[in-house]
């Protein structure tokens, strides 16, 4: 299992190299897109090994491709093991999505259909890569648009049934679970007690834009862009009343806004997870 | 079913795939165009940072039509963008529009370079003294032959885009560059920034020479052969005072 602290971290962004080492805030981990440290040399890794030695670290990979129907690519396995050899992180996580076909990357986290079939070769992959890596991954749940008529089972049955073969964890990202419970109408509470009941390992937390389908329906996009909804802090106060305390991060990809704004977001986070740290200390300090 | 949807990724005029479904039985295209729109969108941008001034010379609407109709014909092949457009230069090369800009193509390749040099493995430690008096030795200085930094690219065109390139970075008047000049570069990163060191045609022309792999002889030798008013000390100097050099070594 990974090692991540149950703290509120953050995504490492080079906009706030220089702030980070010249301030080392008081932050539980960061966590980087695997993907944006692949080069030979330069100020992305001169960085990351700074700030690799002060604080806990997640490697999130966005291109692996797990949940395609090609063959994983042995090569980008490899860069992946170098730089986890390197880089030592408590923790390794992908996706539940595709994003390469036919020797092509197409840079997005692509929906796939629940069947039998793409269960079991999802379960191939995990296996595949949780080998040529030597750790347990964390497998995210997906932020998706569209369903597929082929598909034959449940998302939440199809992901419990995934980790329980492949033996990786879960990286609840509760944005997600909130986005596709809206776009595809299904019953959040029930879906966040399904996949609360899976080990997980990290949560994600994030903001979306929202928009409209052609029927007017609320149609929410997957973002990055902007703070965390109210609805998606309540899934997570929620999900920690059900898990405990679990790693967070707080994602931000776009619209980049200062370190001392996602660090003041994180925090609330942060403080959630130190509430419940004291109730948890205060029950079994009376039930001794 | 990966191959049709990412066929109709890349081309808005194909139909939406078969198969997909929403709840409410609405049309499936509006929520696919999302990951239409994100192709398009996450790539572009991706080209637009490596290549900002190539960008602002042509506008971001050009610009972003330009890159789309490369992106569509060569997609990223690695799952590392910012590996993705080197082969963004060549393209320009033989792009109509673009041709009335006949610089742009050679802009381009100045912005690459930057970029291999940015990621290029770090540099070797440099022993300066050492390098300094190795090439202080006339007997054998003609034998030696230099490994250049990881970093170290060379850039040579017909034109002027050493000058049209710096004038975008606040050095020098872009309306005082005289475009059909030709001009070279050493593009390097001794350390955490990647530098741009303009460099006179002769002696751009003879650390060509060098980087192919020549020893100091007999490039100098084919050198001179072509190329007057090249100034060798200046040039071996520039290089040691760059931190280009990694080793010397003997024929």
């Amino acid at each position: 299992m990974n090692s991540l602290p149950a703290r509120a971290g953050v995504g490492l962004k080079a906009d706030h190299f220089q702030r980070i080492v010249s301030d080392w805030p008081d932050i539980g981990f960061f966590e980087v897109h695997a993907e944006n440290y692949l080069m030979a040399g330069g100020p992305h890794h001169h960085y990351l090994t700074r700030i690799r030695e002060r604080y806990p670290l997640s490697i999130h990979g966005v291109g692996l491709s797990l949940g395609g129907e090609a063959p994983l690519d042995v090569d980008h396995l490899d860069r992946l093991k170098a730089l986890l050899d390197r880089y030592q992180p408590e923790s390794f996580s992908e996706h539940l999505a595709w994003s390469s076909h036919g020797g092509f990357f197409f840079n997005d986290l692509l929906p796939l259909p629940y069947t039998p079939v793409t269960l079991q070769r999802l379960c191939d992959h995990i296996e595949q890569t949780q080998t040529h890596l030597q750790r347990q991954i964390l497998l995210e749940n997906p932020a998706t648009y569209v369903e597929f008529a082929a598909s034959t089972m449940a998302e939440t049955d199809f992901i419990q049934e995934l980790l329980r073969r492949s033996g990786c964890a879960l990286l609840l990202d509760l944005s997600n679970l909130h986005l596709s419970c809206i776009n595809h109408q299904r019953d959040t509470a029930a879906t966040l007690r399904a996949l609360a009941s899976c080990p997980v390992g990290e949560i994600h937390l994030a903001g979306f834009s929202e928009t409209q389908d052609d029927a007017g329906a609320p149609l929410l996009l997957d973002s990055h862009d902007r703070p965390v909804a109210a609805e998606v802090w309540q899934l997570y106060r929620q999900a920690l009343a059900l898990l405990g305390p679990v790693a967070t991060l707080l994602e931000r990809d776009h619209e980049l806004p200062p370190f001392d704004l996602l660090f003041e977001e994180s925090q609330q986070a942060e403080r959630l997870l130190r509430d419940l740290d004291r109730t948890e200390l205060a029950r079994s300090g009376s039930g001794r | 079913m990966n191959r049709s949807l990412l066929e109709a990724l890349l081309d808005p005029t194909l139909p939406t795939p078969a198969g997909l479904r929403v709840w409410n039985g609405s049309d499936p295209a509006a929520r696919f165009a999302i990951h239409r729109n994100h192709l398009r969108v996450s790539l572009t941008s991706a080209l637009a940072q490596s290549y900002p001034v190539t960008r602002t010379l042509v506008g971001e609407p050009f610009f972003n039509a330009m890159v789309w109709q490369f992106i569509r014909q060569a997609p990223p092949r690695l799952p590392m963008l910012a590996c993705h457009g080197a082969a963004l230069p060549n393209f320009i090369d033989s792009f109509a529009p673009a041709a009335t800009l006949p610089y742009l193509a050679d802009v381009a390749r100045l912005e690459w370079l930057r970029i291999e040099a940015c990621h290029a493995a770090d540099a070797v430690e440099l022993p300066t003294a050492s390098l300094t008096r190795q090439l202080q030795q006339p007997a054998t200085l003609a034998r030696l032959k230099i490994t250049f930094q990881p970093s170290v690219r060379l850039l040579t065109s017909r034109h002027a885009v050493v000058s049209i390139w710096a004038a975008h970075q606040g050095r020098g008047d872009l309306r005082a560059v005289d475009p059909v000049l030709p001009e070279s570069a050493l593009i390097l990163r001794p350390q955490l920034d990647v530098e741009l060191i303009p460099l006179p045609l002769a002696a751009g022309d003879f650390i060509g020479r060098l980087l192919k792999g020549e020893p100091l002889g007999s490039a100098l030798e084919a050198h001179l052969a072509t190329t007057a008013g090249f100034d060798l000390t200046e040039t071996l100097r520039l290089l040691i005072a760059s931190r280009a050099i990694a080793t010397l070594e003997s024929d």
